[in-house]
C-alpha cells in the first residue's frame, strides 16, 4: 500500500495521463448519504459524452443499516467504456469511500482491482472516539494486503466551506472530483443535476452546482493522475434506464392497462416507476392485499377482456401459483414478470440470482403448459412486454417473463424502440359470438381457440378450473381430460414451430459450447471473446425461450465436443465430498438441456449474490476445456 | 354508459325489448343434494334477475370452490368457477376494467371466512359494487364434514370429532369491524321471502354488499338452526322503513327490531348479541367511497399512448 499524506500536504505534480479503452468507478457510502445520486449523474454524463456504461447499484438489505458497517455499503458502480458496455465487468479501477468500513467491505467481496485507485473520506482517522480510530486503523492494515494506491482526502472539511452540513454535500464533492479525473463535461453535468434534483428547489440546484465545482478545482490542484476514456459521438437516437424501468415502459407500449402487484424487491420498482406515470397513459397499478390477489386481479380482468400483468419476486411467484394453473387451465392470457432474487424462501432479497428457472417451468400441480421467456438485455427487458402481451393473447397462456435483479438495477443505454399503434389494439371487442363458437374451440391440430368475454351476446357459459370440454362444461370422462391436456399442450409445440434456432456467438462448430439465458449475456459473451483471443476454440449462445425451447439445439450441441452452462445458480460440483456425476445436481437449465436434448450438458454455475464477472467464466472456460486439443 | 375498457360497447342494448322470465336464467340441472339450502337461494336469485331484467350476457357470477361455488354452472349467464377462496379477487379485476356488468360473487363459509378471508376485509375497504352472497352452512361439504370457522363450538366433525374446539366466527361483526364496509345483512335460506328481499337489498345497493346466507346441510349439519326453524320466536327481524321489508312475515317472526341502519355503533351491538338470530340489513352507507370509482382513469387511443410514451422516452433520452 502506498499510503500518502493527507490533503493539506499533497503537492501539485506533473500529470499522469492514463488512456484507457475502459475503467470502472465505484462511489460507496453509508446508505443515505447520497453515492447512487453521485454515480448516476456520472454514469448519466458519461453515457451523454459518448461512452458506453453499465451502472450497477450497491444495496444493503436494510433501509437504513447502522453507520459504518461494512454490511451498510451503498453506492454504485459504473463501468465506463469505448465501446457499449453489456455487462459489470470484472474488477473497479477507482472507487471513492466516505468511510474505511464501507470500504472494507468491497475489499472483502474481491471488488477491486489489485492497483486500484482509493479515495478515502480520511476525518474519521482524526476522530475524537478512539474506537473510530481504532476501526480505522484495523482497516488500514487490512486493506494493506493489497497494492491500493489509497489517497485520504479531507471531503468533510472541503464541503464545511460551503455548507453547514456535510453529509448533504460530500457526494457532489465526490462527483467534482471523478469529473476532473476523468474530464466529464460540467455543463453536463449542470444539466444532470438540474434534472435528478427537479423536484428540489433552485437554491439546492445551486449549492449541489458549487459543491461539484468545489471538487473539480479540489481535484485539479491535488490530484496528479486524469483517466482518458475515448468517446465516440453520442448517438442521439439512445436512451437510458434500467431494466425495471424498462419493463414499465414496455408494459406501457404493449398496450397493457393493468399491473397488479403485491410489494416484494426486487420487482417492485417496476410499480414504483408505473405508479407515477400509468394513469397518465390510462394504465394503473393496484397494489392488492396479497401476492395471491395480485395475480387473481389481474387474471380477472384478462379474463373480461382487458390487458393486465402481474410482477412479483421469487417467494411472490410461489404464492401466485395456484392462480397461474387457473389461468393455464382455463386458458387465460396473463403475462408474469418474475424479477429473480436469490433464494430458496427469503434468501438473498436485493441480489441477483437464476434460480427460478425450474419453479417458473414446473411449479404449478398437473400438467400446465405455458410459456417461460427471459430478457437478456435491459433493452430486451422493454420489447420482452410486447413479445410476452402478444403470445399470451395468441396462444391463450400465461407467458412468464424472468428477469433478475441484475437487469432490474442495472443501467445502460440503448436505440429508443420505435413504437408501434398496433402493439396497443384492444385484444378483443363485444361483437356477439358466431353461431356454435365454444368458449375452448379448439383448432384440432394446433390446440388455439378464439376467447369469449362477458358481455359478448349469446356467449354466456361458465369459465371453470375443473377439467372441461370445449364448451366448458365440467368433464367426468377419461377422454376428455386426455384430449383437452393435448390441446393446451399442443399450443407450445405450434409455438417453438414457429421459433427460429439461436445464433451461435463465434464458430458454428468447435471444442466448448457454452450456453447461458437471462441477464448474463455481456459476461458470457466478452469471456468468449477473450476465450476465442487466447486461441481456445470456444463459442456460445443464449437462450430467450425456456419454455418452448428454441429449436435446433440438439443440431447446434452436436457441433460442439462439450457443451456447458452457465448460469448464476446453484450446482454440485463433481468431486466435492458424496458428489458424484450420478447424484451430482445441476444448474436449472443444463437439467433442462440434458432431459430435452440427452446430450450430457456440463455446467458452470455459481451463487456470488452479484452479478457474474467475465473473468472468472473465462477461468471456468478454460478449466472445463474438453481434453484431446482440436475438433 | 361509459366505457373505461376501451372495449366496443353493444350498440343494441336499447333496443333489446326481450323480456327475461326466471327459466331464462336458468343453466345446467342443479347437483346438489336434495334439501340444500344452496336451492333456494338460486331460486331467489333467479328471481332476482328476473325482476331487474339483468341481460344475461352483462351479468356475471364469480365463485370459489365448494358446493355452493358451483352455483354459476347452474345459471344463464356468465360464469367464473376459480379456485377455493380467491372468487373476490377474481370479481375485483373483473369490474375494475368493466364496471358495466353486474357481478355477483358467491361464496361458501370456508371460501370467504377462511382461506379467503384476507381478501374478503380487504374486498370490504375496497367497496366496489359487487354483490357478494356467503352461503353459510357451517360445515365444509364438499370435502365431507370439516369443521369451518362458522361451525358452531362442540359440534362433532371428521377434523374435530370430539367437537370443534373454537367459539365460532361472527361473520357480521367482523364484516362491521372493516374500514369502508358499506352494506352488511344477514338473512336465512328457509325464510323465502325475507332471503329475496335482503338480495334485492344488497343489488340495490351501490357498493360492496355483504350478505351472509344462513343454511343448513341437509346432510351434515341438518340442525344447526333447528330451534329457530322450530321457534320463530328465537329470530329477531332487524326493521327499517330503507330497510328489509317483509310485512307478510309479521305474523310469524313478532320480535322485530327498529334498527337505523345508518347506526354503525348500533349495528354493531346487534351483531354481538346471541339472545337472538338477527335478519336483516345490519349497516348500509352508500356514500362510502368505491374503488372503481376511485381508480377510473380517463381512456386513451394507440395514438395518444404512442405520443406520450416518446415524450416519456425523451425523459430517458442519452
Amino acid at each position: 500500500m502506498l499510503a500518502e499524506s493527507s490533503t493539506a500536504t499533497v503537492a501539485p505534480a506533473p500529470l499522469t495521463i492514463l488512456r484507457v479503452s475502459e475503467h470502472t468507478v465505484e462511489i460507496v457510502s453509508d446508505s443515505g448519504e447520497g453515492a447512487q445520486k453521485c454515480g448516476q449523474v456520472f454514469a448519466a454524463v458519461s453515457a451523454k459524452m459518448g461512452n458506453g456504461i453499465w451502472t450497477v447499484e450497491i444495496i444493503p438489505a436494510e433501509i437504513q443499516p447502522p453507520p459504518r458497517i461494512p454490511e451498510g455499503a451503498s453506492g454504485n458502480r459504473i463501468r465506463v467504456g469505448e465501446r457499449a458496455m453489456t455487462n459489470w465487468g470484472d474488477r473497479t479501477n477507482l472507487v471513492i469511500a466516505f468511510n474505511e468500513q464501507v470500504l472494507l467491505a468491497r475489499h472483502r467481496v474481491d471488488a477491486l482491482a489489485d492497483n486500484a485507485v482509493v479515495f478515502i473520506e480520511d476525518k474519521w482517522a482524526r476522530s475524537d472516539d478512539p474506537d473510530i480510530v481504532a476501526a480505522w486503523s484495523a482497516a488500514m492494515k487490512e486493506l494493506s494486503t493489497r497494492n491500493y494506491r489509497i489517497i485520504p482526502v479531507a471531503m468533510e472539511d472541503e464541503c464545511l466551506t460551503l455548507v453547514d452540513n456535510p453529509r448533504k454535500g460530500k457526494n457532489m464533492f465526490a462527483l467534482g472530483l471523478l469529473a476532473c479525473i476523468y474530464g466529464r463535461d460540467m455543463e453536463r453535468i449542470k444539466d444532470q443535476i438540474a434534472y435528478a434534483f427537479r423536484k428540489k428547489s433552485e437554491e439546492v440546484y445551486a449549492q449541489n452546482v458549487s459543491l461539484v465545482e468545489l471538487g473539480f478545482r479540489w481535484a485539479e490542484e491535488n490530484i496528479d493522475f486524469r483517466v482518458e476514456i475515448p468517446t465516440t459521438e453520442a448517438d442521439k437516437s439512445l436512451v437510458v434506464m434500467n431494466g425495471n424501468e424498462a419493463l414499465g415502459m414496455g408494459a406501457i407500449a404493449a398496450g397493457m392497462e393493468l399491473c397488479a402487484m403485491y410489494p416484494i424487491t426486487p420487482a417492485t420498482s417496476v410499480s414504483h416507476y408505473l405508479s407515477e406515470v400509468f394513469e397518465r397513459f390510462g394504465g394503473i397499478v393496484h397494489q392488492a392485499e396479497d401476492e395471491i390477489a395480485a395475480a387473481g386481479v389481474a387474471i380477472g380482468a384478462s379474463y373480461a377482456g382487458k390487458v393486465a400483468f402481474t410482477i412479483t419476486s421469487g417467494p411472490g411467484l410461489a404464492l401466485k401459483t395456484e392462480f397461474l394453473g387457473l389461468a393455464i387451465m382455463t386458458e387465460i392470457p396473463l403475462v408474469v414478470v418474475n424479477v429473480q432474487r436469490g433464494g430458496p424462501s427469503t434468501g438473498l432479497p436485493t441480489k441477483v440470482e437464476q434460480s427460478d428457472l425450474l419453479a417458473a417451468l414446473f411449479a404449478q400441480t398437473g400438467d400446465a403448459p405455458h410459456v417461460v421467456v427471459a430478457p437478456a438485455t435491459i433493452e430486451e427487458c422493454f420489447h420482452i412486454m410486447v413479445t410476452a402481451r402478444r403470445l399470451a393473447e395468441t396462444f391463450r397462456t400465461v407467458v412468464m417473463v424472468l428477469s433478475d435483479a441484475n437487469l432490474a438495477s442495472g443501467v445502460t443505454p440503448f436505440p429508443k424502440p420505435t413504437l408501434d399503434e398496433r402493439w396497443q389494439a384492444a385484444p378483443l371487442d363485444l361483437a356477439p359470438v358466431r353461431d356454435g363458437q365454444k368458449p375452448y374451440g379448439w383448432n384440432p391440430e394446433t390446440g388455439l381457440s378464439q376467447r369469449i368475454i362477458p358481455g359478448q351476446p349469446g356467449g354466456m357459459y361458465t369459465l371453470t378450473g375443473l377439467s372441461h370440454d370445449a364448451g366448458s362444461k365440467v368433464a367426468y370422462s377419461s377422454g376428455i381430460h386426455q384430449h383437452s391436456s393435448a390441446m393446451r399442450s399442443r399450443k407450445l409445440a405450434v409455438l417453438q414451430s414457429l421459433l427460429t434456432p439461436p445464433t451461435v456467438y463465434g464458430d458454428e462448430s468447435g471444442d466448448l459450447l457454452v450456453v447461458g439465458w437471462g441477464s448474463t449475456i455481456g459476461a458470457i459473451e466478452e469471456a468468449v471473446e477473450r476465450a476465442r483471443a487466447e486461441g481456445l476454440k470456444v463459442s456460445s449462445v443464449h437462450l430467450r425461450f425456456l419454455s418452448p425451447l428454441e429449436p435446433g439445439l440438439k443440431e447446434i450441441f452436436a457441433r460442439f465436443k462439450k457443451v456447458m452452462t452457465v448460469e448464476i445458480n446453484y450446482s454440485d460440483e463433481v468431486g466435492d465430498p458424496y458428489v458424484t456425476e450420478e447424484n451430482r445436481r445441476r444448474g436449472q437449465l443444463a437439467f433442462l438441456l440434458r432431459a430435452s436434448t440427452l446430450v450430457d450438458v456440463d455446467c458452470w454455475t455459481r451463487v456470488p449474490g452479484e452479478p457474474l464477472r467475465p473473468g472468472s467464466i473465462l477461468d471456468a472456460i478454460r478449466g472445463r476445456m474438453p481434453r484431446g486439443g482440436k475438433a | 354508459m361509459t366505457y373505461s375498457c376501451g372495449l366496443l360497447p353493444v350498440l343494441n342494448q336499447d333496443a333489446d325489448e326481450q323480456h327475461y322470465e326466471m327459466s331464462d336464467y336458468e343453466g345446467a340441472g342443479a347437483r346438489w343434494c336434495p334439501g340444500c339450502g344452496d336451492h333456494s337461494v338460486l331460486t331467489a336469485v333467479q328471481r332476482l334477475l328476473s325482476a331487474e331484467q339483468m341481460i344475461p350476457d352483462q351479468t356475471m357470477f364469480v365463485s370459489g370452490i365448494g358446493c355452493s361455488s358451483r352455483f354459476p354452472h347452474y345459471l344463464r349467464t356468465y360464469g367464473f368457477h376459480g379456485i377455493h377462496g380467491r372468487a373476490l379477487p377474481v370479481a375485483t379485476g373483473i369490474k375494475l376494467h368493466r364496471p358495466e356488468l353486474n357481478v355477483f360473487v358467491i361464496m361458501g363459509d370456508g371460501d370467504c371466512t377462511s382461506i379467503g378471508a384476507g381478501h374478503w376485509l380487504h374486498a370490504l375497504r375496497y367497496n366496489m359494487d359487487l354483490t357478494v352472497l356467503m352461503l353459510d352452512n357451517g360445515i365444509y361439504g364438499l370435502t365431507k364434514m370439516q369443521t369451518s370457522p362458522t361451525t358452531p363450538a362442540g359440534f362433532k366433525s371428521n377434523t374435530q370429532p370430539r367437537g370443534g374446539y373454537l367459539p365460532p366466527l361472527n361473520p357480521i361483526e367482523v364484516a362491521l369491524g372493516v374500514t369502508n364496509a358499506s352494506f352488511v345483512a344477514q338473512t336465512a335460506e328457509w325464510i323465502p321471502s325475507h332471503l329475496y328481499a335482503t338480495l334485492r337489498a344488497a343489488w340495490q345497493h351501490k357498493g360492496f354488499s355483504f350478505v351472509r346466507i344462513l343454511q343448513r346441510c341437509p346432510v351434515f349439519t341438518p340442525l344447526i338452526y333447528q330451534q329457530a326453524i322450530q321457534d320463530p320466536a328465537r329470530i329477531a327481524l332487524l326493521v327499517h322503513d330503507d330497510g328489509v321489508v317483509t310485512p307478510e312475515l309479521d305474523k310469524i317472526y313478532g320480535t322485530r327490531v327498529h334498527h337505523d341502519l345508518h347506526d354503525l355503533a348500533a349495528a354493531r351491538a346487534i351483531a354481538e348479541q346471541t339472545d337472538h338470530i338477527h335478519l336483516g340489513v345490519f349497516f348500509r352507507d352508500p356514500s362510502k367511497p368505491r374503488y372503481e370509482e376511485t381508480r377510473r382513469v380517463a381512456p386513451h387511443t394507440p395514438a395518444e399512448r404512442v405520443q406520450l410514451l416518446e415524450q416519456e422516452f425523451a425523459r430517458y433520452a442519452v
